[in-house]
């Protein structure tokens, strides 16, 4: 319904960027310098100059986004600009190396500006793919909507469990108290479901892994088939149905964790290896003028 | 024996009265309901900060009174009384009031009589808490108030009622404590949903035992209580038991001692000289049931009724603001002169009382323009009312036509009545002296004065038909049909008229707004949606004799009705008017056809609807195909506002992804603005709806928000430099300040005012960095549904 930032502006930014690609290129095509093309030469330093002035813009974008009164374009022009722009600057670096590489600092800025680039073209997937994900995910429900239904679920649970043995106490509030997801970055990652629950077998309560209200369910349903007594009986397919319930509103809820969690750890990536390539260019330029 | 003066109520008011019939010598009693002085502002959380509002007028009183906390004031008047004590009965409740001056009986609700020459009656506007009406209610541990429920741990509290106050109180208290509640009914039906959710949880989770369907029989002064309830009776032993029964609002008594009301309308102000004397004589109203709801104001009138009743004449405190307001005027008068040139001048004023004509002028500002300088601009989002005092104003009609609006003579009335921009540029034709009126006012003075009703709506549907019907007809045939037209009022959800119905009239929409349905394949699909200012029913007029489709109100709205053959004649009259409503027709129908072809964009309209967002002005909207959750909208506003953010992004329902996050969406008749002690939420001209700095902090508009947008909040501590943030991660983050742990200034509220103060326009959507926050205005919406699919 309305733009993405890759349309932004019948895409503006993206005419800009093949601007500046095509004017390098031919740049380097035309050049004829009197040694290898490489980052010494007269058009050498200009694509080290341009591309060091782009890498800077670049990282004022972490800056810009934060000036929330700015009137400098707005943000989402200026993550257009940022995206295709950044696509840009490895072609202008590609040429400024002119293609000569080897362990050292200079081919070290070069690798961490690749990775800061590849951890963006992730973020700009991520960015495209999941937001509708995570809107057909929670169908029209807000996560804190999803939490208080299952909250709910939790109350009605407490309560039918106290007309039944104490065993089913137990396991509901074991359930609730031990429901686990999501914890660390990682864990909201893997979307791994690592709830437990008290369960008694024989005489003794055990631990167990309850993964989508599993084994609370399969106890559930082992002491149905095995009741007598109607009335309890009932109680228990009621307390049963509840998890269900709860099962179904976990789903969403732990996805919903994940999807978010994407969308957010590549900055983990690209930000701190953009404060890398910072440094990196500064020793690389330093490296050059100082002890060339 | 028989006393010069007695003053029933003891707050500001009453107070401030007792205080000056003290210094004037006069014999005087104080009679108060309650167990201490100023119980409003008893009432007062711990430590709330109470403004001194408005700050132009002075205050004129014996006691003390300055802008602090709740403690400070009630400390200082307490002080400022000790040596009136032997003259203030607390815990005395006035029954009934009779006779009449010099010889008033007023007669206590435990039988004793008092005489008096003169009565003041102070009591305010909240009225008495309504009791228990079960033997034993004022046993020592029955309280009918709660000021800090963290007072109380480890009791057992029985709380009687089934309202917010009852509910809010029951899960304070259940923190600590054992709570019982008695609901009279099966239900909390009367709860706002979030008090009603945490009720329920509340009683599910058996943190509180409710008793439905209960009352109270009786109580024990040994400290239980005896419950009627479903299966019988039941006792209950208690430390504590709270009854929340709401209030007994002052008017039956007021009325009941004589006093007239002006109209059956639950705002009306009582009648009153503008020595602040009812049609009673001898009989005096201050204070907030007169209305005026502020402390500083009450005081004052306070002070000037002692001085009336002695026998003075002074006047009032506001004299020298009118005076400087009147300064600067051709007429060269009085103070009391130049109002009475205003109300001769005119019409509309003729019979509005004094007190009330000087309330509304001093809340008003007097315009000078000189010849051809415009008042307002069509389209402006301003809604003040305009009374041409002197001169002449020329109204720029759509079709280029000047209408001239001469002395006497009023105009603004559109935006009034419909909360929408102005309907056409005003210029001064000579140099006029124009009256500005602020739209709170004069709604009150429309719902005090049938007859000013009438005036303004008669004018309101003439000009009504000018612009939308029949430009060219002369005033005397559309004051013909305006007498014939009925004013109809819809509730939300109301429908106007069904498919299918006979064809009985036209209905221009005069505030509101409504959707057209049509039922096809078995459901409702809505093909358009009407904004004030424009008209439905046309159809079934000019071609079939049957409604085409079901009209149906999305939010509070009234219609100015025509009937049929009232509208026919007009057609037959009016040259062109019948191409001009058949070209509508045209534009209705095949935009009717197109939107059948897309059910789903009806349904998002629908959904739109249903979230109140027909009164809406302009509204953020989130697509949730773009939006990444980041925050970023929160944190640009929390950060261009002094640290607290206006919107919550995550909350709100979200249909065919599109998401309406809680965030102002700046109503047509903003629901905020309506009970605003020092009127301090304004319209800017752009129609952004915001709170000015003389807020005090009371929180009516939070309470009267249906859509939860407006928080009160307290300073926050001040940002980091950006930069060294970023590099050192020194202090809050962006969005994540602190609030001051105490700034002194007491919590205000604020809300979105759509940064009306920034260049640029609002933060939140140029904060967006992928372009999923969006600001539209409803007339958008079709636009919207279109792109969806």
């Amino acid at each position: 319904m309305h733009e993405s930032i890759l349309a932004f502006r019948k895409r503006r930014y993206l005419w800009l960027a093949l601007l500046v690609s095509v004017v390098s290129i031919a740049a380097y095509w035309i050049d004829d310098p009197q040694e290898p093309a490489n980052g010494g030469t007269v058009l050498g330093y200009a694509l080290g100059t341009a591309g060091a002035l782009l890498i800077v813009w670049l990282a004022w974008f972490g800056v810009r986004k934060r000036r929330y009164a700015s009137t400098m374009g707005t943000v989402q022009g200026w993550l257009s600009a940022h995206v295709y722009l950044g696509l840009a600057l490895v072609l202008v670096v590609l040429l400024h190396t002119g293609f000569q590489f080897g362990y050292n600092v200079h081919t070290a800025a070069f690798a961490l500006m690749m990775l800061v680039v590849v951890s963006g073209l992730f973020g700009v997937y991520v960015y495209l793919k999941y937001p509708q994900r995570l809107s057909e995910n929670r169908g029209g429900v807000n996560r804190s909507e999803l939490i208080d239904q299952i909250e709910d679920v939790d109350t009605r649970s407490r309560r039918i469990a106290r007309q039944l043995p104490a065993e089913f106490q137990e396991l509901v509030s074991s359930g609730i108290s031990r429901l686990q997801f999501g914890n660390s970055m990682w864990a909201r990652l893997r979307a791994r479901d690592l709830s437990q629950v008290l369960l008694k077998r024989g005489n003794d309560y055990a631990v167990v892994a309850n993964p989508g209200q599993e084994a609370a369910l399969d106890w559930l349903a082992d002491q149905q088939s095995r009741c007598r007594d109607p009335a309890v009986a009932a109680l228990i397919g009621e307390l049963s149905g509840l998890l269900r319930n709860k099962r179904r509103l976990l789903k969403p809820l732990i996805e919903d964790f994940r999807m978010q969690a994407m969308l957010e750890i590549w900055l983990f990536v690209h930000v701190p290896l953009t404060a890398g390539l910072l440094v990196a260019l500064l020793s690389h330029i330093l490296a050059v003028f100082v002890y060339w | 024996m028989s006393l010069e003066l007695v003053i029933v109520g003891g707050g500001p008011a009453g107070l401030s009265a007792a205080a000056h019939a003290q210094q004037l010598g006069l014999s005087w009693l104080l009679l108060e309901s309650g167990p201490a002085h100023a119980n409003t502002i008893q009432r007062y959380q711990k430590g709330k900060h109470v403004m001194a509002e408005p700050a132009v007028v002075p205050l004129r009183s014996d006691l003390p009174f300055s802008a602090g906390t709740r403690e400070a004031i009630l400390g200082a008047w307490q002080q400022g009384i000790a040596p009136l004590s032997g003259n203030i009965r607390y815990s005395a409740e006035v029954a009934s009031i009779s006779g009449s001056h010099p010889e008033f009986t007023l007669t206590l609700a435990d039988g004793e009589s008092i005489g008096a020459k003169s009565i003041v009656l102070a009591i305010g506007l909240q009225g008495n808490p309504r009791k228990l009406g079960a033997p034993g209610e004022d046993a020592s541990f029955v309280q009918y108030t709660l000021d800090d429920p963290d007072e109380y741990s480890d009791e057992t509290i029985v709380i009687v009622g089934a309202g917010d106050a009852a509910i809010e109180n029951a899960i304070a208290l259940s923190r600590n404590n054992s709570v019982v509640i008695v609901n009279r009914r099966d239900e909390f039906a009367r709860a706002k949903e979030g008090n009603l959710a945490q009720i329920s949880r509340a009683i599910e989770g058996d943190s509180i035992k409710c008793f439905y369907n209960s009352s109270v029989a009786s109580i024990d002064a040994a400290g239980s209580v005896i419950l009627n309830t479903e299966t019988g009776e039941t006792r209950i032993n208690c430390d504590r038991l709270i009854a929340r029964l709401g209030a007994i609002p002052p008017r039956h008594f007021v009325e009941s001692c004589g006093i007239g009301f002006p109209s059956d309308d639950p705002t009306t102000l009582p009648e009153l000289s503008n020595k602040y004397e009812s049609n009673v004589p001898g009989l005096y109203v201050i204070g907030a049931l007169g209305g005026y709801p502020l402390i500083k104001q009450a005081m004052n009138q306070g002070y000037e009724v002692a001085e009336f009743i002695a026998g003075k004449d002074i006047q009032p405190a506001d004299h020298g603001i009118l005076e400087s307001m009147f300064a600067g005027l051709p007429f060269k008068l009085g103070v009391d002169e130049t109002l009475a040139l205003i109300r001769r001048r005119a019409p509309l004023f003729t019979d509005v009382n004094g007190l009330v004509l000087r309330e509304l002028v001093l809340s008003s500002n007097l315009l000078m323009p000189k010849k051809g300088e415009e008042i307002f601009r069509k389209n402006d989002y301003t809604n003040s009312f305009m009374t041409i005092v002197e001169g002449e104003v020329d109204v720029e009609t759509d079709s280029g036509k000047l209408i001239r609006l001469t002395q006497g003579q009023f105009f603004g009335e559109m935006s009034l009545l419909s909360g929408r921009r102005r309907a056409a540029t005003v210029r001064a034709a000579t140099s006029c002296v124009i009256l500005e009126s602020p739209r709170r006012d004069i709604i009150r003075l429309m719902n005090s004065y049938e007859a000013v009703r009438r005036n303004i709506d008669e004018h309101f549907i003439v000009r009504t038909l000018r612009a939308g019907l029949a430009p060219d007809a002369p005033a005397d045939e559309l004051l013909a049909i305006a007498g014939t037209a009925e004013i109809r009022s819809f509730r939300s959800g109301d429908v106007l008229f069904n498919e299918g119905d006979g064809a009985d009239g036209l209905h221009l929409i005069r505030s509101g707004s409504v959707s057209v349905s049509r039922r096809i394949g078995g459901r409702d699909i809505v093909t358009s949606y009407v904004a004030a200012g424009n008209y439905v029913g046309e159809m079934g007029l000019v071609g079939q004799a049957s409604r085409s489709a079901t009209v149906r109100a999305t939010v509070a709205t009234e219609s100015i009705f025509l009937k049929a053959d009232v509208f026919m004649q007009m057609l037959e009259r009016n040259d062109g008017l019948r191409e001009r409503v058949q070209e509508i027709v045209r534009e209705r129908l095949s935009e009717n056809l197109r939107m059948e072809a897309q059910p789903e964009a009806g349904d998002l309209i629908s959904f739109l609807m249903q979230q109140g967002l027909g009164e809406a002005t302009d509204v953020l909207l989130i697509d949730e195909t773009l939006c990444i959750g980041c925050d970023n909208c929160e944190k640009a506003c929390a950060e261009t506002h002094g640290g607290t953010s206006r919107l919550d992004r995550a909350a709100g329902p979200s249909y065919a992804q599109v998401h309406v996050p809680t965030s102002c969406r700046h109503c047509e008749d903003p629901h905020c603005m309506k009970d605003c002690p020092p009127d301090a939420i304004r319209r800017a001209p752009n129609g952004e709806v915001y709170v000015q700095d003389s807020c005090i902090g009371c929180g009516n508009c939070e309470r009267n928000c249906p859509y939860g947008v407006i928080q009160m909040a307290s300073g926050k501590e001040q940002a980091p430099n950006l930069l060294s943030w970023i590099l050192t991660g020194r202090g809050a983050a962006p969005g994540k300040r602190q609030p001051l742990a105490d700034d002194g200034e007491g919590k205000k509220a604020v809300k979105c005012d759509m940064c009306k103060d920034l260049s640029g326009g609002p933060a939140c959507v140029r904060a967006c960095p992928t372009g999923a926050a969006l600001r539209m205005s409803p007339s958008e919406f079709v636009k919207l549904s279109k792109r969806v699919n």
